[in-house]
């Protein structure tokens, strides 16, 4: 309140204004966010069904397959649709089409399609085949950061730089990831310092987005809290973004809990495509239905038809042939 | 001027509240608000053995329900909604009522309320040892007329003679509101008929109003809307939410209403009961996952979540199906 005049100050007494101003009550009292609350107005959604999400499921998706379920999704007013991933079909079989997946995809105006490019040799092969966006991803935690690319996250970083710098002076965009942001499957607790050391660091190294990541879905409203007033101090809310997974259920009130702090860009996945590496049989990625059905049902824009991505949901289930992880799926499926 | 209608905006909402919950400065930044002052402590009903159980199709045996609600009382939950002294004819879950109240062991400290949808039902809970009972009604006129075969008001009134009964007997009565956030027949349902069916029990003397979502179509949106006109009527501390996780959005409703200053959420343990309404869909939150929310705010419920986690186990066994706890999935595998 330092800015405000002691006139305004003066007036801010609750009584004080309504006496002044009698038409102002049934005003405020029509406003939508009355409830304490502000919520953006627009959440872009990222997409990471066919990347993430295909990515964590058992069968191998023919690159056919893959092809037409970003088609479907372009249609469905996503903004930005992670179409694949740049790295050693050693360690992701489930991406070894990612040249193929890539070309062979129809672009949609006005959406974007970032791939993952963990290292310059993955950097080189996604420009090659055509990437107008790529993605690096970070670790919070050391443990994880060395078990998941066998090496410390400050090494990781400085491979990530390489790919930035080059990717800088092609006018590439490149988005950071940080995983592991609210707890590690090995490590356990992480500290909310270390997130917002290595967002810190990614957002200096030109990363235009951060997307901070609850890997395994142990994050609570109560964490998500203190995570983000931390990374907050180091970068803007804008340039955040929150990929809650849903392994304990947390994920929806983890992103209010974001919306509520200003973070305005929400990664989910189709029909919740991708279960969890660390607790098996468990749900992983957040359904992009129930953060829409969430998001609308706030009067909050997102751009995306909620009906379509349904059955994008169904076409990719039926073709994975198995069940949707995605509530507002199965309730609209059955609805007497 | 954006920041002195914010200013206003939480003086409404706190004065309509009471004084319970600190407003926050207009400098604050929203990562304040995000942390608004949440309850310290919030009770838990646990409806698994009455409102799930009802939903289940599988019969399950008076042993089964008997054990269920004693594991569930070494749990630490303060409350556990034991049965329904309904017509058999129209509930056969709730059939054995009588046998599972008389069958419990009453843990010291804990609370155990029973349905009773009439005078008969009270007489007969009473009888059976019954020590609180809840009475039901809805915001919905369609949705009464074809949940109960009368009007909101018709049904209101039948109650006036188990409310006089119970305050003569000395019982508190809790009242449920259902399709407080859309109706599977009328739809949308407008918060102010919530807030009018609200006011009435809770004038007729029921100590606490539960507002159901009952087809789980709610969202943080118009969780919030409805809650705002009902605490108009009603005072917070006497509401509780009870959110079903059809449209998978109740956690998020339930931290909108703590945000508001509910303190007492209805949860079902293993998310016990679909839904009748989306065939296949879910239907109660899972108390497992309400709690790990709970617990992870720093909000004290005085359950032992591992313990929850057991008495979930054990009803799965035996109906033989897979819980509805994402907690519970997710614990027992890692």
């Amino acid at each position: 309140m330092g800015n405000v005049p002691s006139t305004v100050k003066h007036c801010l007494s609750y009584e004080q204004l309504i006496q002044d101003y009698p038409w102002l009550k049934r005003w405020l009292l029509e406003e939508k966010t009355i409830t304490g609350h502000e919520y953006p107005e627009f959440v872009k959604i990222v997409e990471v069904g066919p990347r993430d999400g295909l990515q964590n499921e058992k069968e191998i998706v023919p690159t056919g397959v893959k092809i037409q379920l970003i088609d479907m999704l372009s249609g469905t007013g996503l903004p930005v649709i992670e179409a694949t991933s740049f790295v050693s079909s050693k360690w992701v079989p489930q991406m070894a089409d990612h040249t193929d997946v890539l070309r062979g995809i129809q672009r949609a105006p006005h959406v974007r399609y970032p791939v993952l490019t963990p290292n310059m040799q993955g950097f080189q092969d996604a420009v090659a085949a055509g990437a107008t966006e790529v993605a690096v991803f970070g670790s919070a935690s050391e443990t994880f950061s060395k078990k998941n690319i066998n090496c410390s996250i400050d090494e990781s970083m400085l491979r990530f730089e390489e790919v930035i710098n080059t990717a800088k002076e092609q006018q590439i965009p490149v988005r950071g990831y940080v995983s592991c942001a609210l707890g590690c499957p090995h490590e356990g607790h992480i500290e909310p310092s270390k997130v917002s050391e290595v967002a810190k660091r990614l957002y200096e190294m030109g990363c235009y987005e951060i997307s901070l990541g609850d890997t395994i879905g142990v994050g609570t409203p109560g964490s998500m809290l203190k995570m983000l007033q931390s990374v907050m101090k180091e970068v803007p809310a804008h340039a955040l973004a929150v990929h809650c997974h849903d392994t304990y259920g947390q994920a929806l009130p983890n992103i209010l809990t974001a919306l509520q702090m200003g973070v305005c860009v929400v990664d989910s996945a189709v029909a919740g495509l991708g279960g969890c590496p660390y607790a098996q049989g468990s749900s992983g990625n957040v359904s992009t239905e129930d953060v829409l059905y969430m998001l609308h049902g706030m009067g909050i824009e997102t751009g995306v038809n909620l009906a379509k991505v349904i059955e994008v949901g169904d076409f990719i289930c039926n073709a994975l042939r198995r069940k949707t992880n995605s509530k507002v799926a199965q309730a609209r499926g059955r609805t007497l | 001027m954006a920041a002195v209608m914010r200013l206003v905006n939480r003086s409404i909402l706190s004065s309509a509240m009471g004084q319970k919950y600190v407003a926050y400065s207009s400098s604050a930044k929203a990562g304040v608000r995000a942390g608004q002052a949440l309850p310290e402590k919030v009770k838990i009903v646990e409806v698994g053995p009455r409102d799930g159980l009802q939903n289940e199709k599988t019969m399950v045996s008076t042993e089964t329900k008997i054990h269920l609600i004693d594991m569930l009382s070494a749990t630490g939950l303060p409350v556990i909604e034991a049965t329904s002294f309904v017509s058999p004819k129209w509930v056969p879950q709730m059939a054995d009522q009588v046998e599972v109240m008389k069958g419990i062991g009453r843990k010291p400290g804990v609370s155990y309320p029973v349905l009773t949808p009439n005078l008969k039902g009270f007489q007969a809970a009473l009888k059976a040892g019954a020590s609180e009972v809840a009475i039901f009604g809805a915001a919905s006129e369609l949705f009464s007329k074809k949940n109960i075969n009368c009007s909101v008001d018709e049904s209101l009134q039948r109650f006036d003679e188990v409310m006089k009964a119970a305050k003569e007997a000395g019982v508190p009565v809790r009242g449920y509101v259902s399709c407080v956030l859309g109706c599977p027949y009328e739809g949308k349902v407008a918060p102010e008929k919530v807030a009018h069916v609200a006011k009435r029990l809770y004038s007729m003397g029921c100590y606490e109003i539960s507002l159901g979502d009952t087809t789980g179509v709610g969202t943080p949106g118009s969780m919030s809307e409805m809650l705002e006109a009902v605490s108009k009527e009603v005072p917070v501390n006497a509401l509780a939410v009870h959110c079903h996780d059809t449209y998978g959005q109740a956690l998020a409703n339930i931290l909108v209403a703590l945000q508001m200053g509910i303190s007492v959420v209805d949860a079902s343990v293993a998310g016990l009961g679909g839904c009748p309404y989306a065939k296949g869909a879910s239907g109660n939150v899972a108390t497992e996952d309400v709690v790990y929310m709970l617990h992870g705010l720093g909000i004290q419920t005085g359950v032992d979540l591992s313990k929850l986690m057991d008495a979930g186990a054990y009803i799965c066994r035996t109906l033989n199906r897979k819980t509805s706890s994402k907690v519970a999935l997710a614990t027992c595998k890692l």
